[in-house]
């Protein structure tokens, strides 16, 4: 059984521009998923429809049994509690410390005190930030900040991983580092992970499974492979 | 339990974004102090308007002047018929020996003239004074008491009168539509304060649905902030309508102007009028954190 199902896709904004062609795509659980392409090329709209940021203008997409497509409003956060997603530019609450901002999606949840401080220190250990829980957002490297944002988005244990260009802001290195991390959390804990990105050094060192795009189409999907065959 | 649980974080938030945010509180909190100090004093200047107006219609009589040769008999019939219209909430009979006598007491001039009156050839008249229910009526009813036999005059004050209670329900009718403007004026500017300070807080929005945090869990705590906001704004135009409106009291001696218009006692009123600022306070800000935020649960 596939985690993610994509059948039929396309994708129009509201302003004329086409992002996405007539797309099919399983993706199964447990598997680590670069979806590549140039910029404009579609894949961070293919991300945005898995969480619904986006809606698709037809087609169905299912994420873990829940049909993305016709999700009310109001109850998205049904199918964002099973996501984690990690973005390029962070996004932490710059009011909140380190601890505070991965406790966050526990106690959103509903979570006991006691649930969310194990899980949370649980994360920030993972991550290899466990040193740092007191301090604020402003006061890390961006490279600490996206290990923040990727134990957030971790912490309830979600069954898949989300990542729109997590590197895009980082040097070479903290980037390595990251996808590190990230495919230490897809070994240990089983978590499907989709990562969108452009750096091709990274997809041609990891050799995993690749989707590639080219203007809002399909051009490769390929069990195991780097940026240029 | 979950519940419970989710509650008591809310209020933990709401509080702590209080003061994390303190110079946007303060802006909310300024603009809805300002606004109920307006609707505090409004709504002070209402019911004072409201108590002496009524307080004056209360002393309105109609005073009734019967023929010279009335009998006993014929002044119980009157009497009768008097109680029996509706309108009719009280009446004192006073006879021409102790009018003239009241009368002679006012003055010097009038006992001197009066002195020289026997009982058979005073030429006052008996009177009934009577106090009417509504105000309103009190032409029909003296109209109706006109019509009644062994009656001569009906004076209650015609003209006067009746210009007086028009102006009366005027300025009552102005006063209630000043607090219902001002309270709904308040309503708009808070919202629209508290729709600032959240925006600025969009981010902070967006960031809990991609948590997945409900709608509900987000809204809470926002809600809880409004009413914070809300209790703390009312904390001075409370003090001024306490210290206030005491210190106008008792300045005046309870009466502004003349004995004519006299003050509410400040006690239970400013406790009531300290109430109603409260409330009011804590449901707008309520409802303007929550106006304000569903705006940006859409995304």
């Amino acid at each position: 059984m596939d985690l993610i199902r994509v059948k039929n896709v396309n994708k129009q904004y509201k302003n004329g521009v086409t992002a996405i062609y007539d797309l099919s795509i399983n993706i199964k659980k447990g598997s680590f998923v670069f979806v590549i392409g140039g910029s404009g090329s579609g894949k961070s709209t293919f991300i945005k429809m898995l969480y619904r940021e986006e809606k698709p203008t037809s087609g169905e997409i299912i994420v873990g049994g829940i049909n993305v497509a016709k999700l009310r409003n109001s109850k998205v956060y049904k199918l964002r509690r099973k996501l984690g997603i990690v973005f390029q530019d962070y996004r932490l609450l710059p009011k909140l410390t380190v601890y505070e901002n991965v406790a966050f999606t526990m106690e959103s949840i509903g979570a006991t005190k006691a649930e969310t401080r194990k899980k949370t220190l649980k994360a920030l250990e993972l991550v290899g930030l466990k040193g740092k829980i007191h301090n604020y957002p402003d006061q890390l490297s961006g490279g600490e900040q996206q290990r923040v944002a990727i134990a957030r988005a971790i912490v309830n244990e979600p069954r898949i991983l989300l990542c729109d260009e997590p590197t895009g802001n980082l040097d070479p290195d903290r980037s390595m580092e990251i996808v590190k991390v990230l495919e230490e959390i897809n070994k240990t804990c089983g978590t499907t992970i989709i990562m969108a990105t452009h750096d091709k050094e990274i997809v041609n060192t990891m050799q995993k499974e690749i989707i590639l795009l080219k203007d809002g189409r399909l051009i490769k999907h390929l069990e195991k492979g780097g940026y240029e065959e | 339990m979950k519940l419970f649980r989710m509650l008591r974080r809310s209020i933990r938030d709401a509080f702590k974004s209080v003061f994390r945010n303190f110079s946007l509180s303060l802006a909310s909190i300024s603009c809805i102090t300002i606004t109920l100090i307006i609707v505090a004093i409004s709504i002070m200047v209402t019911f004072n308007v409201q108590e002496f107006t009524s307080e004056m219609e209360k002393d309105l009589t109609i005073v009734v002047f019967l023929d010279q040769d009335t009998t006993e008999e014929e002044i119980n019939d009157i009497r009768n018929s008097l109680e029996n219209m509706t309108n009719v909430e009280s009446i004192t009979y006073q006879n021409k020996d102790a009018i003239k006598e009241d009368m002679s007491k006012e003055s010097d001039v009038f006992e001197e003239v009066m002195s020289t009156w026997s009982e058979e050839d005073n030429p006052l008249k008996d009177t009934f004074q009577v106090k009417v229910k509504d105000v309103e009526k009190i032409s029909n009813t003296a109209k109706k008491i006109e019509r009644l036999d062994n009656v001569s005059t009906v004076k209650y004050g015609e003209g006067m009168v009746d210009n007086l209670i028009s102006a009366f329900e005027a300025a009552k009718n102005i006063s209630y539509g000043m607090v219902i403007a001002l309270v709904l004026v308040t309503v708009f500017l808070i919202i629209n304060t508290i729709k600032l300070t959240i925006f600025s807080r969009k981010r902070e929005i967006s960031i809990m649905r991609l948590v997945g945090a409900s709608n509900f869990t987000i809204k809470t705590p926002f809600i809880i902030e409004g009413m914070i906001l809300g209790l703390l704004g009312s904390i001075i135009p409370i003090l001024i309508v306490c210290f206030g409106y005491i210190a106008l009291y008792n300045h005046s001696n309870g009466y502004l102007y003349s004995r004519m218009i006299s003050l509410i006692e400040p006690e239970p009123f400013i406790y009531m009028v300290s109430g109603i600022v409260v409330v009011i306070g804590i449901i707008v800000g309520m409802i303007g954190s929550a106006s304000a935020v569903r705006k940006y649960l859409k995304i």
